[in-house]
């Protein structure tokens, strides 16, 4: 667990990070979305100790972090940098070993973890590991920093905007993989990102910054349906709204009785993916497979309700 | 690259011939000797004075950049920010006074000989290593310096892991400027009496012999664009090993 408890950062005269409070469970992801500039690396980044509050206390598990030495705590928590941060003069491989290395883990046992992490991240080991980051292109790239940040399976776990740079195939594909390591791991993950898109697919809950100031800290469905401020609802985008509302259910769960023709859909897919289906099949219902099996239908009606606005 | 290689195979093989076997090239000079003079410099090998040369450059370099290097980090850690004026300001001093003017001051306490002259190219060379040490070790990508502190290294980690390694082509090619400046002005320790291939151009210059003016500046220049090339590729070496070539050239 992470607590935020009234933290404030001023550089000279302004409250960049502005008396936040946050409490983040352990094992939940914790996404923070604002404009730029709205004090999100500033926040996380006094997680991990790399700035120092002005005010306030930040508690790990219950511990103040103020007494933990920097580089202590700093093993402990993963950190996916903006921009990756690679070290320049180490291959693939060795960028990846650096924590468990400062560790002082085993050579055979920190082999194993590279490998695994980069199969993971889908680059060959044979083929990447002894590479140097800037014969990497920009998304492989960013993706052996967040290997680095998971190397010595750590239980916190700061990512900023580490998706930046990758293309939506390889970003969906990212995303996945990065909450199957999570619900395996239960690890706790702070995130910021710009993409509202991201927020709402990764989101446990999700902290909505504005010019320093933690507008609101919420689950998506409520701040999708109850934004605090003007500013949340513009960020989320109200016309998006329903679409975003519908991406957070699984056909699995509004399944209703009945056979119809058309394609069918797997039970797995988002509700928002169900509605294009049915939209583009012009067809008010489409049947429902789980494992090739047909187990009911799914009605454009029903996602309709799903999507007006929760009273 | 190739040729360019060839060629200075072929200079160091001149050069080496010369100084073990300086009679082999007595018709060459002989064009710039006048009659009854001798064409080769006869006042002692130049084999050994081309290594003492070559000995009292390397001391000073070695001492400048322990010197300059350690003072670079120093005032670039957090402890020793406040130094960094300072510092700064004595390595520039060292590089503004005149290298004849340390000689002048250094012989009344330390004698005739070889020390005045360390000395002057010690102080001479301190400037270039430090200013391109300090250069290499602030200029790092705030990214990766970042992400050493991120990791959770240590400063002596950071130091030692990241940040040394990254700087080393620039900390280097202060180096080879400063072997360069020392190499050519260690002549001039000749006039207090220190070995050096400065002897062997006074020496022509009293005797009104020009090709012993042009040995020895000959040998000073070869030996420069030998070791400024050497030094240059080991550079280009060391930027690419450490993933920095296209940082270099951008
Ligand atoms: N070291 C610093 N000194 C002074 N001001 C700073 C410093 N670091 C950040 N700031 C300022 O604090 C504000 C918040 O910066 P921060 O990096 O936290 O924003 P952000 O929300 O992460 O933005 P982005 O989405 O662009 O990454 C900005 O106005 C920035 O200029
Ligand atoms: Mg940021």
């Amino acid at each position: 667990m992470i607590e935020i408890d009234d933290i404030t950062k001023i550089y000279g005269e302004t409250a960049v990070v502005d008396r936040v409070s946050l409490v983040i469970d352990p094992g939940t992801i914790c996404v923070i979305v604002g404009t730029s500039g709205s004090g999100k690396t500033t926040l996380m980044r006094m997680i991990n100790k790399l700035v120092d509050q002005t005010s306030g206390a930040i508690r790990i598990d219950g511990e103040d972090i103020a007494g933990i030495p920097a580089y202590e705590l700093r093993r402990r928590i993963g950190y996916a940098i903006q921009g990756h941060g690679l070290f320049p003069h180490r291959t693939v491989g060795q960028n990846i070993a650096t924590v468990p290395k400062l560790l002082g883990w085993d050579k055979a046992k920190i082999a194993d973890r590279v490998e695994e992490l980069l199969t993971l991240f889908q680059l060959d080991p044979a083929q990447y590991r002894d590479r140097l980051p800037n014969e990497l292109s920009g998304g492989q790239q960013q993706r052996v920093g967040v290997a680095r940040a998971l190397a010595a399976k750590p239980n916190i776990l700061l990512m900023d905007e580490p998706y930046g740079a990758l293309d939506p195939v390889i970003r969906a594909k990212a995303q996945e993989d990065l909450l199957a390591v999570q619900r395996q791991f239960e690890t706790t993950i702070v995130l910021v990102t710009h993409d509202m898109e991201e927020a709402i697919h990764l989101g446990t809950k999700i902290a909505v910054m504005d010019k320093g100031k933690l507008l609101q800290h919420d689950v998506p469905q409520q701040i999708i349906a109850n934004p605090s401020t003007p500013f949340v609802a513009e960020l989320i985008g109200s016309a998006e709204r329903p679409f975003r509302l519908l991406s957070l259910g699984k056909v699995a769960d509004h399944i209703e009785p009945g056979e119809v023709a058309g394609t069918p859909l797997d039970a797995g897919v988002s509700l928002r993916d169900a509605y294009a289906e049915l939209l583009w099949s012009g067809r008010p219902a489409l049947p429902v497979t789980r494992d090739g099996k047909v187990i009911g239908q799914v009605t454009l009606a029903q996602l309709a309700r799903l999507a007006a606005r929760p009273q | 690259m190739r040729i360019g290689l060839l060629i200075r195979l072929i200079v160091l093989v001149v050069l080496l011939v010369f100084l073990i076997h300086p009679d082999t090239f007595a018709g060459f000079f002989a064009l710039f000797a006048k009659a009854g003079q001798p064409p080769i410099y006869n006042q002692g090998s130049l084999l050994d004075i081309t290594l003492n040369h070559l000995a009292i450059v390397l001391t000073a370099t070695v001492a400048s950049t322990i010197i300059a290097v350690g003072l670079a980090i120093l005032v670039t850690r957090p402890f020793g920010a406040e130094f960094l004026p300072l510092s700064r300001s004595l390595a520039n001093v060292g590089q503004t006074f005149p290298p004849v003017a340390v000689l002048a001051l250094a012989v009344p306490v330390l004698g005739f000989g070889t020390a005045p002259t360390l000395v002057a190219l010690f102080l001479y060379g301190l400037l270039p290593i430090f200013e391109n040490t300090l250069t290499g070790l602030t200029n790092l990508p705030p990214a990766v310096t970042d992400a050493a502190k991120g990791v959770g290294m240590t400063g002596w980690q950071r130091l030692l892991k990241v940040e040394l390694p990254l700087a080393l082509p620039v900390i280097l090619s202060g180096i080879r400027l400063s072997t360069v400046i020392s190499l050519a002005t260690a002549t001039i320790g000749s006039t207090v009496a220190a070995r050096t291939l400065g002897e062997v151009i006074i020496a022509g210059l009293t005797a009104n012999n020009t090709a012993f003016v042009l040995q020895g500046g000959l040998i000073v220049g070869v030996l420069a664009v030998l070791i400024y090339d050497a030094l240059s590729a080991l550079e280009r070496f060391l930027m690419a090993r450490t993933g920095q070539l296209g940082r270099a050239a951008a």
